[in-house]
């Protein structure tokens, strides 16, 4: 069912994990299936410096929210909203079932989350 | 590979193998025909039947060979509710699809439903109450798939025969590991398939009480019994009589053993839970709940040490919902969400299952750390 190239994130991810002290950090559950997705961040100069993830989810999930921080480091906040489903489900090989699209925009709602939890925080 | 998903299926017995050969190429002749290759296959159809209806105390003419367990179950579900023309069916909420979607389909179609819930560990409740003056059919599976909880038929047949209403129960997951007795437990119809007791794919029966009319849903020839045409399947069905006689009570009794070691020791990790019952439970079945952790990736890790087995979790679905059945037992989604079925085999050693306790130890502890949920 899935790409080797996705289950090789799977089976190693190298963004999991927590940031002591982090800039932002935003949780999403899936409506549909049930996951949760916690996603923390690192901002210095309006740039992600750091980014780790705890999922609670499917194989697809945990690939996915592995690409997202991936993606989002080194990238300003404005680009890092950017990052679309497809910019995820390209990094993990392409051919991701269709039914498991929505895992990887959960991981797009989470980083987003945690972005606006750094403004919320930042304008205090 | 350490296969501990033989509730989906099973490896085909060397023996039912050798047995079968000689019906592809040598007596290769359809039963209905009058030379002596048809003659010879007949007789090898007739002999099955017989070591089928001996199992479960039922005639030969009892018999009749589908092509799955599914079609066993939609020629008795849907042919006595079509024999009827309407009324009130009684089934529960944790049935296979196979009985599951069969009757959702009937009540689309006008036909009265009653869906029984079942206790926190798998037991039918409240059939008596829910019996009606319309009520024609009850079916009520004997063991389940995903939690091994076995019904006690014998209490609800005797609940059926006071109210003289036809009761099916889908045997396939029980037939050869508990026993089943047609007419101690005042069967009506029972369903079961080939597949999983190391026959081959593609062949069942299903037993129907003589002297039953039933719609039939499939027309062509007059085979079995009028109720399911089609050449005979020579070679599944002999190989099937053959799997339903290798079965060893120390077998079941190893299977029971290795099961219990299994459970032990997965309940040693902790936030672990068992569902289905203790003891009143398939020999070859241990469905473990895991909290925090997803099953699918749990699947997944799995068989990347060599392990194969399933999962009632939401994410591999394809509808995205938590198993039926582990909702109807009351299991909160997320703690359906890490629930792992594993079944073993007459095949499965003592070294394999540590070996699986061990593996699972680490797969959980490893997920756990990449969950957010866990306090
Ligand atoms: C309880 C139960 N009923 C029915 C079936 C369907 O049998 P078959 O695969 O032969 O169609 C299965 C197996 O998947 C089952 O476990
Ligand atoms: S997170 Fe549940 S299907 Fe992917």
């Amino acid at each position: 069912m899935y790409s080797e190239k996705m289950l090789e994130r799977f089976r190693n991810p190298k963004f999991v994990g927590e940031i002591k002290n982090p800039d932002g950090v935003g949780e999403e559950g899936n409506m549909r299936c049930g996951d949760v997705m916690k996603v923390f961040i690192k901002v210095k100069n309006n740039k992600i410096t750091d980014a780790k993830f705890k999922t609670f989810g499917c194989a697809a999930a945990i690939a996915a929210s592995d690409a997202l921080c991936e993606l989002a480091i080194g990238k300003t906040l404005e680009q890092a909203l950017k990052i679309e489903k497809n910019d995820i489900i390209k990094l993990l090989g392409g051919d991701v079932p269709a039914i498991k699209h929505h895992c990887s925009i959960l991981g797009v709602e989470t980083l987003h989350k945690a972005i606006e939890e750094y403004k919320r925080k930042q304008k205090k | 590979m350490i296969y501990l998903d033989n509730a989906s299926t099973t490896k085909v017995d060397e023996e039912v193998i050798k047995t079968i050969n000689p019906y592809f190429n040598k007596i290769y002749g359809n039963a209905s025909s009058l030379h002596s290759l048809g003659t010879e296959a007949r007789k090898a159809l007739e002999d099955s039947r017989k070591i089928i209806a001996e199992k479960i105390n039922a005639l030969p003419e009892e018999i009749i060979f589908t092509a799955s367990g599914t079609e066993a179950n939609n020629i008795i579900i849907q042919g006595i509710a079509k024999s009827k023309g309407k009324g009130h069916i009684i089934t529960t909420k944790i049935e296979h699809p196979a009985v599951l979607e069969t009757v959702k389909t009937l009540e689309k179609e006008g036909f009265e439903v009653t869906y029984l819930d079942v206790d926190e560990k798998g037991f039918v409740k409240n059939l008596e109450k829910s019996i009606k003056p319309n009520t024609i059919l009850v079916s009520v599976m004997h063991a389940n798939n995903e939690i091994g909880t076995i019904q006690d038929l014998e209490k609800i047949g005797k609940i059926c025969e006071k109210k003289e209403i036809f009761f099916h129960s889908d045997c396939v997951q029980s037939f050869t590991k508990v026993p089943i007795d047609v007419r101690k437990m005042n069967l009506s119809a029972i369903t079961i398939s080939a597949h999983k007791i190391h026959g081959p794919k593609g062949v069942a029966a299903l037993y129907l009480k003589k002297g039953t009319r039933l719609k039939k849903i499939m027309y062509g020839g007059h085979h079995e019994r009028d109720v399911r045409p089609g050449t005979e399947n020579i070679p599944g069905i002999t190989g099937f009589a053959k799997a339903s006689m290798l079965i060893k009570e120390k077998e079941i009794k190893q299977m029971e053993k290795l099961r219990d070691r299994l459970i032990d020791g997965l309940l040693k990790i902790s936030n672990s839970r068992l569902n289905g019952d203790r003891t009143k439970r398939l020999c070859n079945n241990a469905s473990i709940s895991f909290k925090y952790v997803e099953g699918e990736s749990i699947l997944l890790y799995l068989n990347d040490k060599g392990i194969a087995v399933s999962t009632g979790s939401a994410c591999s679905s394809q509808s995205l919902e938590p198993s039926h059945v582990l909702i109807a037992i009351g299991l909160p989604h997320e703690i359906a969400h890490g629930t792992i079925r594993y079944s073993l085999s007459k095949y499965t050693t003592e070294k394999e299952i540590d070996y699986t306790i061990k593996e699972t130890k680490k797969v959980v502890e490893k997920l756990r750390e990449m969950s957010p949920i866990r306090r």
